[in-house]
């Protein structure tokens, strides 16, 4: 542990990996549980030469974003789950124009208005598309608040690496808590050189620069898609990210992100007190999506069955299973309503599984 | 290992949320894993708000403390709602000023502590959770007061800096009440 | 200069094609006043020799195209969001000009919001306003600037107030928000009153040239095919009908207030 550690609240340090990775224009508008990241910004970007606004909408927030972005700077939007939705319509047009920017979810219960408490029901509409057409976002799920900042610090580099939105997918624990942040492995950078294509008032003597999403003939089109096509397969064979915590003797493998990690981490020293193998397998990129990884325990003999637990009604488990395809029982521990897991949620189905490993999939509801 | 889960809990605005941070900054630069989190939302409006701390000797799971070993509760309510969840061998801090209950379980350590009428002495009334947080530090000596006071220092805004001598009054007089009160149970 | 004759009437050859324009020739319907109204603002770009740092948003609509035509840096943006997509571009690059090109239903009807927004917050961008009276991309159906009585395809009786409120009055409704700095009212229905708008174009980049804040020229403009009329037809029906209902002027001008301004001070 360095000496550098602070003190601060996920959303807040989340601005802070922002700064550090020269991001230099932030809109939004308020929604809990993610006002702090509004706030922060409002108070600090102009410290770091950005600019704030706090726009009309988010529909507005994420358009903002577009121009930001199209101009070569480094710039990110945040919001929670209803306001998500309304940057739907931006991020499929930035998608198709390969505009890098971060965009932040710090997740909240719906379906509606729901309610502000941390859930987990917007895995789908992230990793799955969200907006109209094919397109997809490169996802990181952070947590801690460590990862907070430095997830999307990373979502920045990935994000212009790849000439791609990339979404930093949280939920309201993990944007509302403090934990010491440890900024060393964040330094201060500047964006990379987008002179090939942004948008600027330097135009004399270069060919200008046109972004555009619209291919009318169906030819042109397919080959536009192609090339995204060609930076998805790309990006699932080259950035897939994941952690694991006593994976390598575990016969029950809990699959996990966001604040239910935490909490199987705690479960999991529970049951090892115990004597019984548990282990953690935690994607942290759930877009590309780890699946060869967990493949590779669902064909290991040791593994008995694999748990997961998620704060919604079943999401994540579906990209589980297809990783899993039919090869070990995958189990399901729902919680919802903004109700959020204890460890006692998990170790009770955890004993019960290894005390009867042929027991197909279960469903182990526990609101 | 160390683990340490406190639930500090009361109305808004009485200062829960700070003396929780205050631990938990404490627990860092004492080189432990240390996390809060508030209730946020309509949990923390009107009626208690709270907030939970894990401080720990290893990487923390869930921030959330579901069976506290630790709690200060600042007013009736907030007795009400967590001294029964606490884990046995605990402590418990009872602000005597708004929460007239007495615990009745012979598995916890408790103080009773009237917060509102040390703070007052002190110089004034806000500093009753800092006092709280004092005598909670001496019925679990987790925190060195040294750590403690560079706490209480940091969460005070720079435009409140006038205020840190009373602070500091304000929580080791609420130590001492505590200490005191628990040589007579210890005779 | 040289004169030359369309469809039977004269017109002066008052510029060759300007700079800032692509050789791609227009792809707009014959008669349909975008062409012309692109020409002019290319004009006026020349004029103020600001091609090589304008930054173009092509809205939704029949102008969705405009980048194929303006020969500088463009982003083509979702419907009604060119005003916020302009607000992050110029945020970072405040030596760009940025030009919006939007019709009606773009920028009075789902992106309300973000016009009224962006001029409120006195962006320093120039917004053409094509006002059409209907949607013409989408083959002529009601917008928010559609006459009363009119015949659209979703009004198959006539626009009817009771039923769906009157033309909506953009520029009015624009003027009175202290970040406007420069608001206009122009037609597309004659040679005069085409050189009058271009001398507002030149107006409105001049107020982001200048930095006084937001500014906009309302262009009134034809749509012979969803109108169903000739062009000449077109031409007669803005200048009868649709300046009635949307009064030519200069809704704000920010020198002139300026001007008043300091004329009280010295008078008092
Ligand atoms: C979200 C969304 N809704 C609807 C459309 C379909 N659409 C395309 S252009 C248009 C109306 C354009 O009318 P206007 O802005 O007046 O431009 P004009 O074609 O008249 O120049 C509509 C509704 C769209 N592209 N996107
Ligand atoms: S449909 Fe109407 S507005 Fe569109 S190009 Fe044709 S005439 Fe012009
Ligand atoms: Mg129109």
């Amino acid at each position: 542990m360095s000496d550098e550690r602070v003190f601060m609240k996920g959303n807040h340090a989340a601005c802070e990996g922002a700064y550090r990775a020269g991001c230099k224009a932030y809109f939004g508008y308020p929604i809990t549980p993610q006002n702090e990241v509004t706030e922060y910004m409002s108070a600090h970007i102009w410290e770091h030469g950005g600019t704030f606004i706090q726009s009309e909408s988010e529909v507005a927030a994420i358009n903002m974003i577009m121009g930001a972005s199209a101009t070569g700077a480094r710039a990110m939007t945040s919001s929670s789950s209803p306001g998500i939705s309304l940057k739907q319509e931006g991020l499929s047009y930035i998608a198709m124009m390969e505009l890098p920017m971060v965009v932040m979810n710090v997740v909240r219960c719906g379906p509606g208005l729901g309610n502000i408490a941390p859930h987990q029901g917007d895995y789908f509409q992230t990793t799955k598309g969200g907006g109209h057409g094919d397109y997809r976002l490169i996802t990181l799920a952070p947590n801690s608040v460590q990862e907070m900042a430095q997830f999307i610090y990373d979502a920045f580099i990935l994000a212009d690496k790849w000439r791609n939105p990339a979404m930093v997918l949280t939920d309201g624990t993990i944007g509302q808590m403090m934990e010491p942040v440890d900024y060393a492995s964040m330094p201060w950078m500047d964006p990379p050189d987008k002179s090939e294509w942004q948008l600027d008032e330097f135009q004399e003597g270069r060919e200008r620069h046109v972004l555009t999403s619209i291919w009318l003939d169906p030819v042109d089109m397919a080959v536009a898609h192609e090339k995204l096509i060609d930076k998805y397969e790309r990006l699932k064979k080259e950035e897939v990210r994941y952690d694991e915590y006593l994976t390598e003797d575990a016969e029950v493998l809990v699959v996990a992100i966001g604040s239910p990690s935490r909490v199987t981490h705690s479960a999991i020293r529970i049951l090892r007190q115990e004597g019984l193998k548990v282990g953690l397998f935690r994607p942290i990129t759930v877009w590309p999506f780890p699946y060869d990884a967990i493949r590779k325990y669902a064909d290991s003999k040791r593994v008995k069955a694999i748990l997961v637990p998620e704060m919604n009604w079943g999401q994540m488990i579906e990209d589980v299973k297809l990783a899993v395809l039919d090869k070990k029982p995958v189990h399901f521990v729902a919680k919802h309503g903004g109700l959020t897991f204890t460890p006692e949620d998990l170790t009770e189905p955890i004993r019960a599984i290894l005390k009867n490993p042929e027991e197909p999939n279960t469903l182990w509801h526990v609101s | 290992m160390l683990l340490e889960e406190y639930v500090f809990a009361g109305f808004g605005g009485q200062g829960i949320m700070t003396i929780g941070q205050i631990i938990a900054y404490a627990g860092m630069i004492q080189d432990f894993y240390t996390a809060w989190i508030p209730s946020y939302g309509p949990e923390s409006r009107g009626g208690t708000a709270n907030c939970n701390v894990v401080i720990s000797d290893e990487i923390i799971g869930s921030p959330h403390t579901h069976h506290p070993n630790g709690v200060i509760v600042m007013n009736a309510p907030s007795f009400d709602k967590f001294e029964p969840l606490m884990a046995p061998g605990g402590v418990l801090v009872v602000n005597t000023n708004l929460s007239p209950q007495r615990s009745e379980r012979d598995d916890l350590s408790v103080v009773y502590i009237p917060t509102a009428d040390i703070a007052t002495e002190v110089g004034h009334p806000v500093l009753a959770s800092v006092a709280a947080l004092g005598a909670f530090a001496a019925t679990r000596e987790v925190i060195d007061d040294a750590n403690m006071e560079k706490g209480i220092d940091w969460a005070l805004p720079a435009h409140h800096k006038d205020m840190l001598e009373m602070n500091l009054k304000a929580y080791h007089e609420g130590k001492k009440a505590a200490e005191a009160q628990l040589k007579a149970a210890a005779k | 200069m040289d004169v030359i004759t369309i469809e039977g009437t004269e017109y002066k050859v008052v510029a060759e094609r300007p700079k800032s324009l692509t050789d791609t020739p227009f792809t707009y319907c014959p008669g349909c006043n975008h062409g012309t109204t692109h020409k002019i603002i290319a004009e006026v770009i020349d004029e103020l020799g600001i091609q090589h740092r304008c930054i173009g948003i092509a809205s939704v609509g029949c102008s969705v195209f405009s980048y194929e035509f303006f020969d500088f840096d463009f982003i083509s943006v979702p419907h009604g969001r060119a005003l916020a997509v302009a607000t992050g571009a110029k945020r970072m690059r405040p030596d760009s000009v940025l030009m919006t090109y939007q019709g009606d239903g773009d920028l009075a009807a789902i992106g309300t919001a973000e016009t009224i927004h962006a001029c409120n917050r006195g962006e320093r961008v120039t917004c053409i306003f094509v006002n059409n009276a209907i949607y013409g991309m989408t083959g002529g159906q009601m917008a928010p600037t559609t006459l009363l009585g009119m015949k659209t395809t979703t009004s198959p009786l006539g626009r009817d107030a009771k039923r769906i409120g009157w033309p909506m009055k953009m520029s009015e409704m624009l003027a009175p928000l202290q970040g406007a700095a420069y608001i206009a009212r122009v037609s597309m229905h004659d040679a005069k009153h085409i050189l009058k708008a271009k001398a507002a174009i030149k107006k409105a980049f001049r107020a982001q040239l200048e930095d006084k804040g937001f500014s906009m020229v309302e262009v009134l403009s034809n749509c012979n095919v969803n109108w169903h009329m000739t062009p000449q037809e077109g031409v007669k029906f803005i200048e009868e009908q649709m300046t009635k209902n949307f009064p030519l002027g200069v809704y704000k001008d920010v020198w002139q207030e300026e001007a008043a301004k300091q004329t009280a001070k010295e008078e008092g």
